[in-house]
């Protein structure tokens, strides 16, 4: 059997039928919606931060889209709250691979990060340090 | 007793044509081709993406490379000439194929998508103009939707779609009210590559006609899996891809009506395309070189006629008899399974591809679980994402068969498909 079986295991489905964090915040410090256009899954992700801009404080996400992005950003959120900004920039593709603890097909792997994209530009977007509409899809 | 006993053609036959399908699938994706660590037989049902190619093709292009590989039209020498004579004749197979007058009205393109751009442009840029309309359908591919549209933009004029109704068919009394005076082309996908829906291209033809219009089938997903007669269909142009009818990639074909070819201004500029060249003007080589500027895909064009030898050989009544038997017999047994939607006309009246989402699965969940049993399907929006946001979906997952398809494997699809219900339910 291939990647895909394993890419199914137990803690993905677990994510993907109970999101944690799911919603929207009343009153977020940035917002930004981000898509995948290759599936069309879409991710709304709301952020409140502490300590003068420095730390995230509380995550939602809201959104469309396969199992892979939905437990993937479902995950991330829980790893995020307390988390600085420096280290959100910092988590890599690999975090997130290792982060989901299975193997993901290399056509996957957008999905797989989309959650941590929409994250980190909306982050760089509330600091004034990317254009909204130059982003990269 | 089977289905089977109604294949109108030796299926086993022609799957031993092609040795890819022999291969085992399900390992690492990135070290390329078969190894050690790919244990399950393929499932191959992508074919509306790109068929497979067979052993005859596959020896005319190593034919061609290991036995006359040459430039075209431009040597006296032997090599040059076998090269010639071969690339020419292969625009002939086209033109006997579909029913063509002859060469001159067959135009080597890369594929269909290059056969579009270049009407677009050669012929849609010089003849619209604000106050004029293009008329599509809803269920365009991008090819089409895309490019129309964008000419629509750079000339003014109106790009209008005709409506899919709820059966996933075109709405013809809104074809009626859409093809106006005003209308110049009539741009119409004949088999849907997302619904199966076959188009009534002669009765818009017809309409086109009637008021002065053009009309572009494309003819993409139909001249792979039917027969297509231009002078039946009476479409002023057609077009479709080698690399979806067992032909290599990098070749497909134009058709043009001989007049309107010729009124045409080229679209590419270059060698091979001229006669007479002076530091001020040029004139242009005859139809259809005129159109085929540079260097051609030689072999490629060669190969595409060996597909098309190869199709002939299998009939093409017969090979719509095919994907006919396995459409309806997939479209039966997804639907039984309850938990599938499947878009488009039912499955006695639809080409041989059927798009459908599982209730809960993403499709793109669903396609890497049936690739996890070796079965390929496409999932995506299919270049049609208009129609997707239209269904109300973002992706839907893709079956679509071929000559060398088997009712065997479109079990393999449904027990694949139950199973990822099972998964996520
Ligand atoms: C209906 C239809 N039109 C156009 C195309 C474009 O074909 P190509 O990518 O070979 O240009 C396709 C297939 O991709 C198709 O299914």
């Amino acid at each position: 059997m291939g990647l895909g079986s394993d890419m199914y295991r137990q803690q993905i489905l677990d994510h993907y039928k109970n999101p944690r964090n799911y919603g929207e915040l009343e009153d977020p410090d940035f917002t930004h919606v981000g898509e995948n256009p290759s599936c069309g899954d879409t991710i709304r992700v709301d952020v409140a931060l502490d300590d003068g801009g420095e730390t995230i404080d509380t995550v939602r996400f809201s959104g469309d889209g396969c199992a892979i992005s939905m437990a993937s950003a479902s995950m991330l959120s829980e790893r995020l709250e307390g988390m600085t900004i420096e280290e959100l920039h910092a988590l890599e593709t690999d975090d997130i691979t290792e982060m989901l603890g299975v193997e993901i097909s290399p056509m996957r792997v957008k999905c797989a990060v989309l959650g941590r994209q929409v994250t980190q530009d909306g982050a760089k977007i509330h600091r004034g340090e990317l254009d909204p509409d130059r982003i990269e899809e | 007793m089977g289905v089977q006993e109604q294949y109108p053609f030796d299926v086993q036959a022609v799957r031993a044509d092609f040795p890819i399908l022999d291969r085992l699938v399900g390992g690492d994706p990135t070290t390329v081709g078969q190894d050690d660590s790919d244990d399950t037989p393929l499932v191959y049902l992508d074919n509306a993406a790109t068929t497979h190619t067979p052993e005859p093709v596959v020896d005319a292009i190593a034919n061609y490379y290991r036995g006359y590989n040459s430039n075209v039209h431009r040597g006296i020498h032997q090599l040059s000439q076998e090269a010639s004579v071969a690339y020419e004749r292969a625009h002939d197979t086209v033109a006997d194929f579909i029913g063509a007058a002859g060469r001159e009205e067959i135009v080597f393109t890369k594929n269909t998508t290059e056969a579009l751009n270049l009407v677009a442009y050669a012929w849609g840029l010089e003849e619209l103009g604000p106050g004029d309309n293009v008329v599509l359908s809803e269920m365009e591919h991008h090819a089409s939707l895309v490019t129309w549209q964008q000419i629509g933009k750079k000339t003014g004029a109106d790009v209008r779609f005709i409506e899919v109704t709820e059966d996933g068919t075109l709405d013809m009394a809104d074809a009626a009210e859409k093809i106006d005076d005003d209308t110049e082309m009539v741009s119409v996908v004949h088999v849907s590559n997302t619904l199966g829906t076959v188009n009534p291209i002669r009765e818009l033809a017809d309409m086109a006609h009637d008021r002065d219009a053009l009309i572009f089938a494309d003819a993409a997903q139909s001249v792979p899996t039917r027969p297509v007669d231009v002078t039946d269909l009476d479409v002023d142009f057609l077009a479709f891809s080698g690399h979806k009818m067992c032909g290599p990639t990098g070749i497909g074909a134009l058709y043009g009506r001989e007049a309107i070819l010729d009124a045409m201004s080229p679209y590419l500029y270059g060698g091979e395309m001229i006669r007479r060249v002076t530091y001020e003007e040029s004139t242009w080589e005859d139809l259809p070189w005129k159109f085929e500027a540079g260097t051609p895909s030689i072999a490629q064009g060669i190969a595409l006629a060996a597909a098309i030898e190869y199709m002939d050989d299998l009939g093409m009544e017969r090979v719509q008899a095919h994907e006919e038997l396995l459409a309806e017999y997939a479209y039966d047994r997804l639907t039984d399974l309850g938990s599938v939607e499947i878009y488009g006309p039912p499955g006695d009246e639809r080409g041989g591809l059927v798009a459908f989402n599982v209730d809960g699965v993403h499709a793109h969940d669903l396609s890497s679980i049936l690739n996890d049993y070796g079965v390929a399907v496409r999932a995506g929006d299919h270049c049609t994402q208009p129609l997707h946001g239209k269904l109300g979906i973002a992706a839907s997952a893709r079956a679509s068969f071929y000559v060398y398809n088997t009712v065997e494997e479109v079990d393999a699809l449904v027990d694949a498909v139950s199973d990822a219900y099972d998964l996520f339910a």
